[in-house]
């Protein structure tokens, strides 16, 4: 597999283990090879969670409602942030749902290594497995959450037809899906590889995740005259913004949307990606011996 | 045979000792420096030997150094040592969980390590998701663990449990699901670390021969790592010695086990009882456990004076059923005895809360020259057995003395113990 150059003449190594590889050698083919085992990591964390649960997989679609709820009541009826032509609970279903595949994406990424110590301390695997494993988890849950503000839709649709403007721009969910997946496990594997040392940053993490909530247009949409300008053009840089935006603006019709703005977020989603994938792979290596 | 399977050359590891804290960083930052500048690493430092027992200021220790060996395939190398021998760290770098530090491993063949039974077992999934969630970290695909399932679970013994979440399942069944999937993997190369000391005895005996399989019938390499000599001597074709990092023999599994057992000098290498060192039960808590003979405390001792063990502890709450428990046994593992401190008892003993002392005396002119190990554990009757897992060991060194001090015999051909018969010699005739 590996080339060497000091193999011996009559022998076909089939790996040779050495203490520096290089940045660069991210063991992708390997990941494709096992990608049963990432499977069955998204079937235990099911199991782990929903067993033994008498509402089960059920709890997915209360907590984005109860939520929702409670967003009315505090941000809409006190806060009195506008959402728009669009009714209350139909927009928060819509950023919620959005939101929390990132966020459920980056909370569990950036904990990877703490949660994993025993397991990654016994056995030989591709540590990537693990994250791709729970973007895969956390899309199921995105995929629930999903049919329910497809059904909340609906109904308002069948209700006030004129109100919202479903368009063809919903094509584009699965890259918005492909954004916000490569945010979270990007980002979350950056803040996993950099707690293995620095342990400080795990109390960062949750509630520097519902910080950024605030900054991205999840409670309030960007396209409302409500938002001043000067903060408008402030929070449109934050990269996640965009997704969020087209996300609303493809099923409600309502929301900021530019293929510019797309393509900048998709900059960001690479460049935080590789830098995640680079150094988790590279803290993987030493992992071990620092825990 | 004759085909090298693995190459291991002038493998080293390095640890970091003490804490990890914000020093790291500045450290990170140094470190990061010497290299920029091509210069080696200025926390390296080379040379400081991974001994224990004394606390050195090297903030780094090395668990392995300049370790080379070859394994042929087909081989099944045992691996023996004293604890912090760098066993375990040589099985984790070739299980590929850690790297190496300096050096080079070759492998011509995929490897399996099972470094813990059950790895990745959740108590929620049943024993048939377990199987599969097990099999696939352990290296084996959807198809290979759907061929094997049956032969699995039979081997296991589960049939009529397999589709109950594991938690439900004693500890017993679970261990013996768990080694079933191991034993059924196919990798060329095997490497078991001290499994083997789950399960009851049959149930051991069955993996044992499970293993002996593998490697005959199979042509697969295994390493295998136990404290265990008498699995080692069942098993291995050869055995490595490792001491504080380094190898010290690589040999025929008998003169291999007899260089070991001879290099642990016994007057240096003192074991004595260190309270800190084990985990402390709910229930009892030992304070110290003093081998002497003639009121000395010693570890080396003569066979033809008393030997007494005496263990104090503190029982913490009043304890039914109670039961501490001597067992002896040789320096390869095998039981000789086993005695309770109230044999006399059926159920065990109620004990208040209090210091205790128990002392078991062996009696003279019963061992042999030779090592011994003694374990004091304790359990309480039909519940439980008390921490630490396992017990406490102690090593105590007989030397011949008395009666037996001429050596009519070799150790190995007087046997497990001397009896103290009484012989009774008369003239008869002429």
């Amino acid at each position: 597999m590996h080339s060497s150059t000091n193999i011996p003449n009559n022998h076909q190594w089939l790996e040779v283990l050495q203490p520096h590889q290089s940045l660069f050698d991210v063991p992708l083919s390997e990941v494709w090879r096992k990608r049963y085992l990432m499977l069955m990591f998204v079937k235990r964390d099911f199991a782990a969670n929903y067993k033994q649960t008498i509402l089960g997989p059920l709890w997915f679609f209360i907590q984005p409602l109860l939520t929702s709820i409670t967003f009315f009541l505090i941000f809409n009826k006190v806060g009195g942030i506008s959402t728009g032509k669009v009714p209350q609970i139909l927009f928060y279903l819509a950023g919620l749902s959005c939101w929390n595949y990132f966020a459920e994406t980056i909370n569990r990424t950036s904990t990877v290594f703490k949660d994993n110590a025993n397991l990654f301390g016994k056995v030989y695997f591709p540590r990537l497995i693990i994250p791709l494993s729970i973007v895969l988890s956390n899309l199921l849950r995105f995929g629930i959450q999903f049919f329910l503000f497809l059904i909340v839709l609906l109904y308002y649709w069948w209700q006030q037809p004129l109100v919202i403007q479903p368009n063809a721009y919903m094509l584009l969910t699965p890259y918005l899906l492909m954004l916000m997946a490569g945010f979270g496990i990007g980002l979350g594997m950056i803040i996993s590889s950099l707690t293995t040392k620095y342990r400080d940053l795990v109390f960062l993490v949750s509630f520097g995740v519902q910080l950024l909530m605030y900054a991205t247009p999840v409670i309030y949409s960007l396209s409302l005259p409500t938002i001043p300008t000067s903060y408008r053009t402030v929070l449109w840089y934050n990269p996640l913004a965009p997704i969020l935006e087209t996300f609303r603006f493809a099923y409600l019709g309502q929301g900021m949307f530019s293929w510019a703005m797309l393509l900048y977020s998709s900059c960001w989603m690479v460049v935080l990606l590789t830098v995640g994938i680079l150094i988790f792979n590279k803290v993987e290596k030493r992992f071990m011996d620092t825990i | 045979m004759g085909n090298t399977i693995i190459e291991v050359t002038n493998l080293s590891k390095q640890y970091q000792l003490g804490q990890i804290n914000s020093q790291t960083l500045s450290r990170d930052v140094n470190r990061w420096w010497a290299r920029v500048q091509g210069k080696p690493d200025p926390y390296a430092r080379i040379g400081a030997i991974n001994d224990r027992t004394k606390k050195g200021n090297d903030e780094f220790v090395w668990a392995l150094q300049n370790v080379n060996f070859n394994v042929q395939q087909g081989e099944v190398l045992g691996i023996i040592g004293r604890n912090g021998a760098g066993k375990s760290t040589l099985l984790k770098i070739l299980s590929k969980v850690t790297k190496p530090t300096t050096g080079t491993i070759k492998i011509g063949g995929r490897i399996a390590s099972l470094l813990e039974v059950g790895t990745g077992f959740h108590p929620e999934m049943t024993g048939r998701e377990n199987v599969f969630m097990n099999g696939a970290i352990l290296g084996m695909n959807k198809f290979e663990i759907e061929r094997k399932f049956d032969e699995i679970v039979a081997f296991a013994g589960v049939e009529k449990y397999i589709d109950t979440p594991v938690k439900r399942y004693s500890s017993g069944m679970y261990v013996r699901l768990a080694f079933a999937v191991a034993a059924h993997l196919e990798p060329d190369i095997l490497i078991v670390d001290e499994v083997l000391a789950v399960g009851d005895a049959e149930f051991q005996k069955k993996c044992l021969g499970r293993m002996k399989d593998v490697s005959l019938n199979h042509g697969r390499t295994v390493l295998f790592v136990s404290h265990n000599m008498a699995a080692i001597k069942s098993l291995c074709d050869k055995v490595m010695v490792m001491e504080k990092g380094t190898v010290l023999t690589v040999n025929e599994t008998q003169a291999a086990i007899t260089h070991y057992l001879n290099s642990q000098n016994f007057t240096q290498n003192t074991q004595l009882f260190n309270r800190n060192q084990y985990e402390v039960d709910a229930v009892i808590a030992y304070n110290n456990i003093e081998i002497s003979q003639q009121d000395r405390a010693l570890t080396e001792f003569a066979n033809d004076a008393p030997i007494r063990v005496s263990v104090q502890y503190t029982i913490k709450e009043k304890v039914l059923g109670f039961r501490l428990i001597f067992i002896l046994q040789d320096a390869y593992d095998n039981l000789i005895s086993q005695t309770f401190f109230d044999e006399e008892n059926d159920i065990g003993t109620n004990l208040d809360a209090g210091t205790y002392e128990t002392s078991f005396v062996i009696p003279p002119n019963l061992l042999i020259e030779g090592i011994y190990k003694i374990n004091i554990t304790s359990g309480i009757h039909n519940v439980r057995m008390c921490l630490p897992k396992g017990g406490i060991t102690l090593d105590i060194f007989i030397i011949e003395s008395g009666i037996y001090k001429r050596k009519r015999f070799k150790p190995e051909n007087r046997g497990l113990l001397t009896l103290p018969l009484a012989v009774i010699n008369q003239y008869q005739h002429a």
